[in-house]
């Protein structure tokens, strides 16, 4: 009975792109308030899931297709743990955006395209993460990829064009690698099916086509994660884009897109291999230092926030690349298991405190104009609800106990010592020193010092988005406790046992 | 910006009608040939298009042009999504699945559900290309 | 093989283009011609020696050979994305141009650092 619910994931965004498009034009007020709703539900539906999934996988067969002598023709859907972890925040924080948004949009004047384009990007992470078949993966990458483009140039401005066309021109670089990567593997196994695909190629050791599709598709999943040396396009396009939309690019498109098929080509369609692997924790562990160097000397509050989220991807990436080493080397499964663990709970949680500090410099730049540092200042008073949930979500990213943040380094450093790779675990602790260095600025610019001379701002911003924030900074707190065993159980360990266990 | 020669104008008036039924003979019989609904519904925004271009541009009447072949895309696609979900709540179970009739192989009216489809792709197909094309024509045109 | 070689050619001559022109129109063009090298290969990937069009002629006769219908499908599928995609990039591109009154890629440079 679950699996029916699966393709309701991809076809309500896409029809109420569609429905406002058209229905936006006549009815004024219809998008901006039935869209939240709509998100709610899918939010609501998918926590629902996560809740009963527990081990099982849920397998739909998309028009009724059933497999002939055991060989699946036809489009299959497939959820796991993680499937449907990666479900639940996709939705949660496109309903927190949209929500966001509902304010936000004043400013522009085609506010139907806003939404459509919007339900269209969830549409297309959605079918990202609940396909069981790789074209159909590249498919619906394309189309969040296209929506997110459009998003990112929606204001018109000089810079925001600008960002929007060096952001296409790396993602379609990005995307042609994968459409590469994925024709060299249908011609090595003859099939589309990812649980096909893993019976063929699991047990066998690498030839030298797979190798060369495992290197193309490294380095077009790369490109849409934003590891370095492929991040360029990152910096400038998450900071010119309207301000839910920057939260939903950094909170999820990387991860849905880019990190989550990683992980699922890497870990559960090729034999895990040693040479991958320590490609990928190599991946990792630049991108942590890069991105955090960079961010300590901007001045400008968008770029620092995305120059992070390179970093805290770069955490991500390395625990979950310290857990794939071990398995290869046959290691201890415990360790391999925490490390894994590590990485999928950061990636919970930079969804939602990246998204906070995004909706935060939005409500900034909604009241002040502008993303500088060094024109603001003294706004603790000023805007008090802004300037509390931007403390929070500093306390979260920098790692300060009691926040979700903490928890989820400490297991990263621990699970890094007692795999032996101390160098990895001194580097990661030096990154949150400095991850905390540059927040303290961003705070200390922003909201506390003297006023600057443009003055401040007669009130907070609107309540929609003054809710918002709230709601995401008790997610922050309330995360915290998902360190907890039996609440573990329940949402993360499927999501690590998934990638473990190495079955679709 | 004017059109072109009375010549032109004249030989695209009489073949812009034998284009367009060309292209929905392709979208028709998608099942049956190649082609269907994506290559039928490129041809059918040719000949629309070519129309546009020999006659010259006057960009009142291409605003209405361009509402309405948006609305056109749009409708589309909700027909076709309505049509894949219709067959799950009448019974047939499956997202997408083929619920009409099937027929014998070779006529028109065969393979159940699919020339529908091929249609209703072909309309969106010409609407989207006629949208994109008169996107770039108003941009410039108001310059 | 001295076809998928080609293929290949032409998809690094394509990367080529995009990494080294300057013009925007350019880099709009070589991305194009990556993306026509890829349907090649696809289509390449599908071929079957000596095999038929894989279309039902009459009622219940199957042909011997047939070529692997699966990339054409797919290949239509790609061409419709590389439509979709080069027309954003044109669409940016002609704003672009509107606003920086260049085309040129050095020229276009206000978000630094």
């Amino acid at each position: 009975m679950m699996e029916a619910l699966l393709p309701l994931f991809v076809v309500i965004p896409l029809g109420f792109a569609f429905i406002t498009a058209v229905a936006g034009r006549y009815i004024p007020q219809f998008h901006r308030i039935a869209i939240p709703l709509v998100f709610l539900f899918l939010a609501g539906l998918s926590a629902w899931m996560m809740a009963n999934i527990r081990e099982n996988i849920l397998l739909y067969m998309v028009g009724g297709w059933e497999p002939v002598n055991g060989i699946p023709i036809g489009i299959h859907l497939s959820a796991d743990g993680l499937s449907v972890l990666l479900l639940v925040i996709i939705n949660t924080l496109a309903f927190f955006s949209a929500f966001y948004s509902y304010a936000y949009i004043e400013q522009y004047t085609s506010g139907q395209y806003f939404y459509a384009l919007f339900c269209l990007m969830v549409a297309g992470m959605n079918g990202v993460a609940v396909t069981g078949d790789i074209f159909n993966l590249y498919v619906f990458l394309e189309i969040a990829a296209i929506a997110s483009y459009a998003l990112v140039a929606f204001g018109t401005k000089k810079e925001e064009l600008e960002a929007s066309f060096k952001y296409q021109v790396l993602g379609g670089l990005g995307s042609l690698f994968i459409l590469f990567g994925i024709g060299v593997l249908y011609w090595a196994t003859g099939t589309l099916n990812m649980a096909d695909m893993h019976k063929l190629l699991g047990s066998a050791p690498a030839s030298p086509g797979i190798v060369f599709a495992g290197v193309l598709l490294l380095a077009g999943f790369g490109i849409k994660s934003a590891m370095v040396p492929f991040h360029s396009w990152l910096p400038d396009a998450h900071s010119s884009a309207p301000s839910p939309i920057s939260a939903m690019l950094s909170g999820v498109l990387i991860k849905a897109i880019g990190i989550y098929c990683l992980f699922r080509f890497f870990f559960n369609l090729f034999a895990v291999s040693v040479q991958f692997a320590y490609g990928i924790t190599t991946l990792g562990v630049i991108s942590m230092l890069v991105g955090g160097f960079l961010a300590i000397n901007q001045w400008d509050t968008k770029r620092l926030l995305a120059y992070s989220s390179i970093s805290q991807m770069g955490y991500v990436v390395m625990s979950t690349g310290i857990g794939m080493i071990l398995l290869c080397r046959g290691g201890d499964m415990k360790i391999a298991a925490l490390a894994i663990f590590g990485g999928v709970y950061h990636l919970v949680n930079h969804a939602f405190f990246k998204g906070l500090l995004f909706l935060n410099a939005g409500a900034l730049e909604y009241r002040l104009q502008t993303r500088d540092l060094l024109k603001m200042g003294g706004l603790a008073h000023a805007m008090p609800v802004t300037s509390a949930t931007s403390l929070v979500a500093s306390m979260a990213i920098s790692g300060i106990p009691p926040f979700n943040g903490f928890f989820s380094k400490l297991i990263i450093i621990i699970a890094a010592v007692r795999a032996g790779f101390y160098g990895l675990a001194i580097l990661a602790v030096i990154v949150s020193i400095i991850t905390l260095a540059y927040y303290l600025k961003f705070q200390r610019y922003a909201f506390y010092g003297k006023p600057s001379e443009s003055g401040l701002p007669e009130k907070d911003v609107p309540f929609s988005m003054k809710g918002t924030m709230i709601l995401l900074a008790l997610c922050c707190l309330l995360l915290s406790v998902l360190v907890f065993p039996s609440l573990r159980n329940l949402f993360l360990m499927p999501a690590v046992h998934a990638l473990m266990n190495m079955t679709l | 910006m004017n059109g072109m020669s009375l010549i032109v104008k004249k030989v695209t008036q009489l073949m812009a009608g034998i284009i367009f039924l060309y292209g929905v003979y392709i979208m028709l019989h998608g099942h049956l040939t190649p082609g269907g609904g994506f290559a039928g519904g490129t041809i059918v925004a040719g000949s629309f298009i070519l129309l546009i271009v020999a006659n010259g541009i006057r960009v009142f009447g291409l605003h209405r042009e361009e509402q309405l072949s948006s609305a056109a895309e749009s409708i589309a696609i909700l027909v076709f999504l309505l049509l894949a979900t219709a067959g799950m709540l009448m019974g047939a179970m499956w997202f997408f699945r083929n619920y009409l009739p099937h027929g014998t192989p070779g006529n028109i009216a065969s393979a159940g559900v699919i020339p529908i489809y091929n249609l209703v792709v072909g309309t969106e197909v010409a609407a989207a290309l006629l949208t994109i094309f008169l996107g770039f024509v108003i941009f410039k045109a108001e310059d | 093989m001295v076809l998928f070689v080609m293929c290949f050619l032409l998809f690094l001559v394509g990367l080529y283009g995009v990494l080294t022109r300057r013009n925007l129109i350019k880099i709009i063009i070589a991305l194009s011609i990556m993306e026509y090298s890829l349907n090649l290969f696809f289509i390449l990937i599908g071929y079957v020696k000596g095999g038929e069009i894989p279309i039902l002629k009459k009622a219940g006769t199957v042909p011997a050979v047939v070529v692997d219908p699966l990339p054409q499908a797919m290949i239509l599928t790609a061409i419709v994305i590389g439509l979709a995609t080069t027309a954003l990039l044109l669409a940016i591109a002609i704003r672009l141009y509107r606003k920086y009154k260049t085309f040129d890629v050095s020229g276009i440079n206000a978000l630094k650092g």
